[in-house]
């Protein structure tokens, strides 16, 4: 159990992992951060501690994270069962039958 | 944060897995001051979008060789680096849809244990027995091999990075390549918007722009950047450690350790270019191809879903090593979507061809950029 300051509830990460990776890895932008301690990556998708990490960014670095590097929210909005978007699809043969496409051929 | 440099003995361009782990062993062999260049930020491109897969079974023995190698250095790397990356054999599960595909198989395995690979076929049940909630029903056999497995792809990167700071390289993030000066021949140096680098070594690790960066060198990659996407599902206990992927039916997906599963496919049609948007077909398909082969996964909620570049080359392998005509220039890309698992090998041999121009090894002078005008040796077929 950590007796520390929750900062993402969705993946329980603490205060002191995020200030910690900010120094040792000397990040500015909350997407770094989400990279390396996965703060963000769980299932509000960063809505509840989107703010939090900026602020925590501000507190080590002195100053803001860049306003033109918005972290990337990720689709979908809601997360979704696989069940319910897999009956918004064809059946499974039909699905393969389209092919390997890209560059493979 | 120390001036612009105005020298430099070697510019890496990139600082995904590729760059970050080539630094790292060019700055343990004391080869000089290196300076990495990275457009946007570490692990901001393909490496920190990728499925974080690491495996063997290849179909060309270039590829298993290189593999084999990396999967050495994997194992040493949480000590040598410092730094815990979620390193882990799992091993990979390759099903196979019809006879056709299963003598393919049965090549490769042949040749894979050639190379020392542990690796077999099994039969359908015996597939089950590995991931007991499996759908067989359209699977003829599979190929397993419990060395393969996976990585935590940002942790690994990061890792690589920070102890090539340690010991003595720069990183200039934010710092894109404008253009690559030479003198006839020579590489000289670097433009950026900070400033210019004198520097007689660069190395293009820039993973799905590779192809760019090489131009700005008047050198022609025949590289084809396109998107793939990939998504992850909520967490839920662990019911498998391995990989599942499958060539004919377009499809990989493993379960990590959080509990999360991550999966991909290659998108029909898909266009070349440097878009990562992601896309609605995509986890469309992607649930209907989950739910076939895992039916227990309806009700998993799916999270999030993105998009990397898979930079492919003619062959779907690498291109690798120094280019003729164009002294001071390396390269490392075309990776094809296996950069991170090819990379703690071919960082070393990268680091060796740099540092000593009388190197060479038989897998880096086979997967030369030379190997499209003598002819391809072989083509690697076991991608998704």
């Amino acid at each position: 159990m950590k007796d520390l300051k929750i900062i993402c509830r969705c993946q329980d990460v603490t205060e002191e992992e995020i200030v910690d990776a900010i120094r040792k890895y000397g990040l500015k932008s909350v997407d770094e951060v989400k990279r390396v301690t996965r703060a963000g990556m769980g299932h509000c998708q960063g809505k509840t501690c989107r703010k939090l990490v900026e602020q925590l960014l501000f507190k080590v670095n002195g100053f803001w994270p860049d306003p033109e590097e918005q972290s990337t929210s990720r689709p979908p909005l809601k997360s979704l069962p696989i069940k319910l978007v897999a009956a918004s699809e064809e059946d499974f043969d039909a699905v393969v039958a389209r092919g390997r496409g890209g560059q493979h051929g | 944060m120390a001036e612009f440099p105005k020298t430099a003995e070697c510019i890496v361009i990139g600082g995904g897995i590729i760059g970050a782990s080539i630094a790292y062993e060019l700055t343990k062999v004391n080869f000089g001051k290196v300076v990495i260049l990275e457009k946007n930020t570490v692990s901001s491109g393909s490496t920190g979008r990728c499925g974080g897969g690491i495996r063997a079974q290849w179909s060309t023995p270039e590829n298993v060789r290189l593999a084999m190698e990396s999967v050495k250095r994997f194992r040493e790397l949480e000590g040598e680096l410092g730094t815990d990356t979620e390193y882990e054999e799992g091993g990979y599960l390759i099903l196979a849809h019809s006879d056709e595909e299963l003598s393919q198989f049965r090549k490769n395995v042949e040749m894979q244990k050639k190379h020392g690979l542990q690796v077999e076929l099994l039969s359908p049940e015996e597939a089950k027995k590995v991931v007991p909630l499996l759908n067989t029903e359209k699977i003829t056999g599979a190929t397993w091999c419990s060395t393969d497995g996976s990585i935590n792809p940002f942790l690994i990167n990061f890792a690589y990075m920070k102890k090539a700071l340690e010991q003595g390289a720069s990183l200039y993030e934010r710092t894109e390549v404008l253009s690559i000066d030479k003198e006839g021949s020579k590489i000289t140096g670097v433009v950026t918007p900070k400033g210019v680098i004198s520097c007689p070594v660069i190395v293009n690790a820039a993973g799905g722009y590779a192809g760019t960066v090489a131009s700005k060198a008047r050198i022609e990659l025949p590289l084809v950047p396109h998107r793939h996407e990939i998504l992850a599902t909520e967490q839920i206990n662990r019911f498998f450690k391995n990989m599942i992927m499958s060539f004919e039916h377009n499809i990989y997906f493993r379960q990590v350790k959080d509990g999360g599963i991550v999966g991909g496919q290659t998108n029909p049609g898909e266009p070349p270019g440097t878009s990562v948007v992601s896309g609605i077909s995509f986890i469309k398909e992607m649930s209907v191809k989950l739910g076939h082969f895992i039916p227990a996964l309806g009700d998993v909620k799916i999270l999030r879903q993105w998009a990397g570049l898979y930079c492919m080359s003619p062959d779907a392998q690498p291109i690798l090593g120094r280019v003729e005509g164009t002294q001071g220039y390396f390269h490392a890309c075309g990776f094809s979507g296996h950069g991170l698992m090819l990379a703690p090998r071919v960082s070393v041999l990268m680091a060796k061809a740099i540092s000593d121009t009388s190197f060479h090894d038989p897998d880096l002078d086979r997967l030369g950029l030379d190997r499209f005008e003598k002819g391809i040796a072989s083509f690697e077929k076991s991608v998704v």
